[in-house]
């Protein structure tokens, strides 16, 4: 995978990109990054006066979710201050979707913006501790560079809490938030039910602020440089701008910032009209590429489509690809990876993905399409964590997206003329007692 | 106050008593798994709701406060 990162003019003013990612596509070491943002965490003194800035500004959660970040950061040290009890704070970058790779390109290229956001975040908790939770089973050995920039940061006097850096399992729940505090708190990777939420108790019984690693760099800028600065870029309801891995029809990937309110048109580059795009990953929606070039890239306008920025995964399917077979994969990958210990997710899960298997094939039952429709339905809303939710979210949309191929299916015929696997799912696991833990 | 019905889907174990004793408000799908209807309950509905709560088994049907 090549990672290009190309913003629209030269480093330097408000509404220039990338904001993140160095132009030089070089990892940043304290110096280089001292250099870029000044060598001082802008730390605010005191607990909560961080958090109206980040409210005026607007930054939402880039972990997919896309929730408030001042109403998280307000209700953790809420908590704190009620039950007197001091708070923790987890940065998420554990990027457990297979086709994402933007928190492991941030955290290897731009390590010590994801840090000062970490100590910002926990000063505005008022936390005395931070974990930094990363995916193991990357292509850069992200672990180390962290542990390289803490020492640096260490060094020059920067850090006031400490960072403790902890490894994610490679499975897709694993960056779950309740998962994560489970994990870390020394149970099974798997989800909690809500409530508690974490932000009342999470790690160790505290209230604990779970924020992903790329919302924690938005966060230490938006403290450098004031809420107006944030929104130059970005849409008036969704200001700034979001990193996002980018997979074309060739099979080149990369991951690019771009601001909020992008035109996909833009995004996708070349594509052919009759194509489909997944946009937000394998919890995400098809779109027919007619369809998907009129749109943004921005919650409001992808709404409309029934679809969601997520963690900004924009996917072209190749021409020659049978988007059904496709998503066949993605689902039994997301079956297998079902925590299975809600009912309908643990039945429903599999029963879609065998469904969709069938309508891959040759001549399917007619009734495999009304089965998949009724436990999409019957799954959405009823597990204790949303991957049921997000696998509904994705059937559903091929079911639309790729009607017309499923009526070829139905005649013994498929356009897809390249077996070859497309989308990247890792080898199916079953799963043992160790995989969680 | 009112109070709504919330089920833990990690503790239910799909026994289905609560529907038994509030099928006006707790269905079973084709698994055997409650769908619980996630509205206030209505005053008249109270009892029945209470002793679903205390029938459940593994104390994964629950009412909460909102
Ligand atoms: C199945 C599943 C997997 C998730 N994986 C990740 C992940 O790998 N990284 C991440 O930041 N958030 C992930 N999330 C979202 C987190 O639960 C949580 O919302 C997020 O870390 C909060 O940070 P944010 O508000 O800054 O986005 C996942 C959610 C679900 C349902
Ligand atoms: S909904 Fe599925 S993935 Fe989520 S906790 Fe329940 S069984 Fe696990
Ligand atoms: S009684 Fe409890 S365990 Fe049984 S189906 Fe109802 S909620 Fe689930």
């Amino acid at each position: 995978m090549t990672t290009a990162m190309r913003g629209t003019s030269a480093e330097g003013t408000a509404t220039d990109l990338p904001r993140l990612l160095p132009a030089s596509q070089q990892p940043q070491e304290w110096h280089a990054h001292a250099a870029r943002y000044g060598g001082r965490v802008p730390f605010r003194g005191a607990p909560g006066r961080l958090i109206p800035d980040v409210r005026e500004a607007g930054l939402t959660g880039r972990g997919g979710a896309a929730f408030p970040v001042h109403r998280k950061l307000e209700a953790v040290l809420d908590a704190a201050t009620s039950r007197r009890k001091t708070a923790v704070v987890i940065g998420n970058g554990a990027e457990s979707e297979p086709a994402s790779d933007k928190d492991a390109t941030l955290l290897w290229l731009a390590p010590h913006l994801v840090l000062d956001g970490l100590q910002l975040a926990a000063e505005a908790v008022g936390a005395d501790q931070a974990i930094l939770y990363t995916h193991a089973d990357r292509r850069h050995d992200v672990g180390r560079r962290l542990e390289q920039a803490l020492t640096q940061r260490r060094q020059a006097g920067v850090e006031r809490v400490t960072v403790q850096l902890a490894q994610a399992p490679p499975r897709f729940l694993s960056g779950q938030e309740t998962a994560v505090v489970n994990h870390l708190g020394g149970g099974p990777s798997i989800p909690t039910f809500i409530p508690p939420r974490p932000s009342e108790r999470g790690f160790d019984g505290a209230p604990t602020l779970v924020q992903n690693a790329e919302t924690l760099a938005h966060l230490a800028l938006i403290a450098r440089h004031g809420p107006r600065w944030f929104r130059q870029v970005g849409t008036a309801a969704e200001p700034g701008s979001t990193l996002c891995t980018i997979r074309r029809a060739d099979g080149t990937a990369r991951v690019t910032e771009v601001p909020l309110g992008m035109p996909l048109r833009d995004l996708l580059g070349p594509v052919t009209l009759d194509g489909a795009v997944l946009i937000g990953g394998y919890h995400g929606t098809w779109l027919p590429v007619a369809q998907a070039v009129q749109l943004t890239l921005d919650n409001h306008a992808l709404q409309a489509a029934g679809a969601r920025v997520g963690a900004g995964i924009v996917i072209t399917l190749p021409p020659d690809s049978c988007g059904i077979a496709e998503t066949a994969r993605v689902v039994r990958y997301l079956a297998l990876e079902s925590a299975g210990q809600c009912g309908p997710c643990l039945n429903g899960l599999p029963r879609m993905a065998a469904a969709l298997a069938e309508l891959a094939g040759a001549r399917p039952r007619r009734q495999a399409r009304a089965d998949l429709e009724r436990w999409a339905g019957l799954v959405t809303g009823r597990g204790a964590c949303h991957h049921p939710d997000g696998t509904a979210r994705l059937v559903r949309s091929a079911l639309v997206t790729f009607a017309a191929e499923l009526d070829r299916h139905g005649r013994g015929r498929c356009s897809g003329t390249n077996p070859r696997p497309f989308l990247p799912v890792p080898r199916a696991q079953a799963r043992t007692e160790e995989d969680w833990t | 106050m009112t109070e709504r019905l919330v089920v833990n889907p990690i503790e239910c174990d799909g026994h289905g008593a609560c529907a038994e004793l509030l099928p006006e408000m707790i269905t079973l799908d084709e698994w055997g798994y409650p769908i619980v209807d996630g509205r206030p309950v209505p005053p008249a509905l109270d009892r029945d709701a209470r002793a679903a709560v205390s029938a459940c088994p593994t104390l994964a049907l629950r009412l909460l406060r909102s």
